[in-house]
């Protein structure tokens, strides 16, 4: 599944973030969440931002969504990904304004709409120089999304 | 009441800017200099009598091209004697720093604050494209670094520019109220029709609206012209103590409020409320501090590091009603220098120079005391909205000619 050529920029795996990048090895999308109330956090945070509470745990999501807001764009920042490429806030459906930023993929970019229902895929990006493989949660349509 | 507020005893007593260019090649700490000196030059005092001194964002930013100066490097180079002095990057926008100045001013710390603002990003980037990369890898050798911190949740996604994620708010704003690409292209339209009454502005050949469609798309709706365009330059002004305005050159321009707060997220991409600007809960906060409204101010200086900065601005300010920004800006007539309310006299940053914040602050102060030149606003305006960032960061300035 890896990319040949350039290489997207990823994250530094740190023991506060792992879980997150590392939850597609087993297609799980996770989420920090307060054992006491149930909120979800993202980012990840030292803390409950409602009860203050530090019992947080990492929880599977439905993986299940909404765009909330999509770019596509065109120029080139990076090595990759290669423009034009989608560039989306999707919402969980787990709760209000819980959102990511990622890419939407399975589809052509002029199909991506505000409000598209979108489930979670991941692109697994190996690493040999020894930091860590990554699994960058990614979305694509589903339901009646035209061209996915 | 408004009278008890700080800032009421604060006045902007001088302004200065250095030479302005895409690509200078020169040493930003000259430039800033330059500019510093002029401030204190315009306003009648000598670098003795400057006793305080504040920027934005301070030394040590690893943006390339972010930061010309820091705060250690002109008080030392003009040998200043400071009773208070401040620098940094997480502040209410750009003009944190002119209201940390007003502060200090007003807590009566200081009496005369030197305040700039320094770039040379037109340098730093080369011949690269307008918008700035955000954060990035610097220049280590061995493999690519790894993303960290904010950086980690967007650049491996390719969401590496401000323009990215502001072109999110453009993308949701039209979705939600229908504003349109033509309406948008009207901020950059206005731009340079006012750059090419100002003889510093970078842009000032004539753009049409065919130009604006014919330039590329960056991250959409966002095309190239809606993206503010990087330079070389530094920007001062000083804030004095009202009650020693009489000594100085100028006839003061007041501070009549201010605005700072930030009741959302700090953070480009969790925003409650996509379509909504944080600089809303500085703007209420401003008009909380004073008798004046919307309908008082004769003309706006308003963020445009991006076109769709602008429009959300004049929602957040009241200067139109929430999602009727692109209406009130359609055909142009409304923000051109002749209309009701003239926008971004000088051009603003997508035709005048990423002067990041500092330029709209000069360019009120230039208006309100009448030295406008070509392109001054006509019948005397005397109330300027004055309002700079966006994204986490934003904050606003309300300044009144005369007392
Ligand atoms: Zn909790």
């Amino acid at each position: 599944m890896s990319d040949v050529g350039p290489r997207r920029m990823l994250p530094e795996l740190t023991d506060r973030t792992r879980f997150y990048w590392e939850g597609g090895r087993s297609g799980q999308l996770l989420i920090l969440c307060c054992q006491r109330c149930g909120y979800y956090l993202h980012p990840p945070a030292p803390l409950c931002p409602v009860d203050h509470s530090t019992e947080l745990a990492p929880e599977r999501v439905s993986g299940r969504g909404r765009v909330a807001s999509f770019t596509v764009d065109h120029h080139r920042w990076l090595p990759a990904p290669e423009p034009p490429y989608v560039i989306a806030l999707v919402e969980l459906a787990e709760q209000e304004a819980l959102r990511l930023t990622t890419n939407i993929v399975g589809c052509p970019p002029e199909d991506v709409h505000i409000g598209m229902e979108v489930a979670v895929t991941f692109e697994h990006q190996a690493d040999s120089e020894g930091r860590g493989d990554v699994w960058l949660p990614m979305f694509r349509p589903i339901g009646g999304a035209a061209g996915a | 009441m408004p009278d008890d507020h700080i800032e009421r005893h604060c006045v902007i007593s001088g302004v200065g800017q250095s030479d302005v260019g895409r690509r200078l090649g020169r040493d930003p700490r000259e430039l800033t200099l330059d500019a510093c000196l002029a401030a204190a030059e315009d306003a009648g005092l000598t670098t003795a009598q400057i006793d305080g001194l504040s920027t934005y964002p301070g030394a040590a930013v690893p943006i390339p091209g972010f930061s010309g100066a820091g705060a250690y490097e002109v008080i030392d180079a003009l040998r200043l004697h400071v009773d208070w002095y401040d620098s940094g990057l997480e502040t209410s926008g750009q003009l944190g720093s002119v209201m940390k100045a007003c502060l200090a001013v007003g807590a009566g710390m200081a009496t005369h604050v030197l305040c700039f603002r320094s770039v040379w990003e037109g340098s730093a980037q080369g011949t690269g494209g307008r918008a700035s990369l955000a954060g990035g890898g610097g220049g280590r050798a061995g493999p690519p670094p790894r993303a960290s911190g904010p950086n980690q949740w967007t650049l491996p996604y390719g969401s590496a520019s401000a323009a990215n994620w502001i072109a999110l708010y453009a993308q949701a704003h039209m979705h939600r109220y229908g504003t349109t690409p033509e309406q948008l292209a009207q901020i950059a339209l206005n731009g340079r029709r006012n750059a090419a009454r100002n003889p510093k502005a970078i842009y000032r050949q004539p753009m049409s609206m065919e130009d604006y469609f014919a330039s590329r798309i960056i991250s959409t709706p966002l095309r190239l012209f809606d993206c503010d365009v990087p330079c070389d330059g530094a920007t001062a002004v000083v804030v004095s103590r009202r009650e020693r305005a009489a000594d100085l050159r100028h006839p003061p321009v007041r501070v009549a409020a201010m605005g700072a707060a930030l009741h959302d997220r700090p953070s480009w991409d969790q925003l409650s409320d996509l379509t909504r600007l944080v600089g809303a809960d500085a703007a209420a906060q401003m008009w909380s501090r004073t008798d004046l409204t919307p309908a008082d101010v004769d003309l706006a200086e308003l963020y445009d590091g991006f076109s769709i900065l602008t429009m959300l601005w004049l929602e957040a300010l009241g200067l139109c009603p929430v999602g009727e920004s692109g209406r009130f800006v359609e055909d142009g007539s409304r923000i051109a220098l002749d209309g009701e309310l003239p926008l971004n006299t000088h051009g603003g940053q997508l035709s005048a120079g990423r002067l990041h914040g500092y330029g709209f602050l000069h360019e009120a102060v230039v208006q309100l005391r009448g030295d406008g030149g070509e392109r001054q606003v006509a019948g005397n305006p005397s109330v300027a909205a004055v309002a700079a960032g966006g994204g986490n960061t934003c904050g606003c300035m309300l300044l009144t000619a005369g007392d």
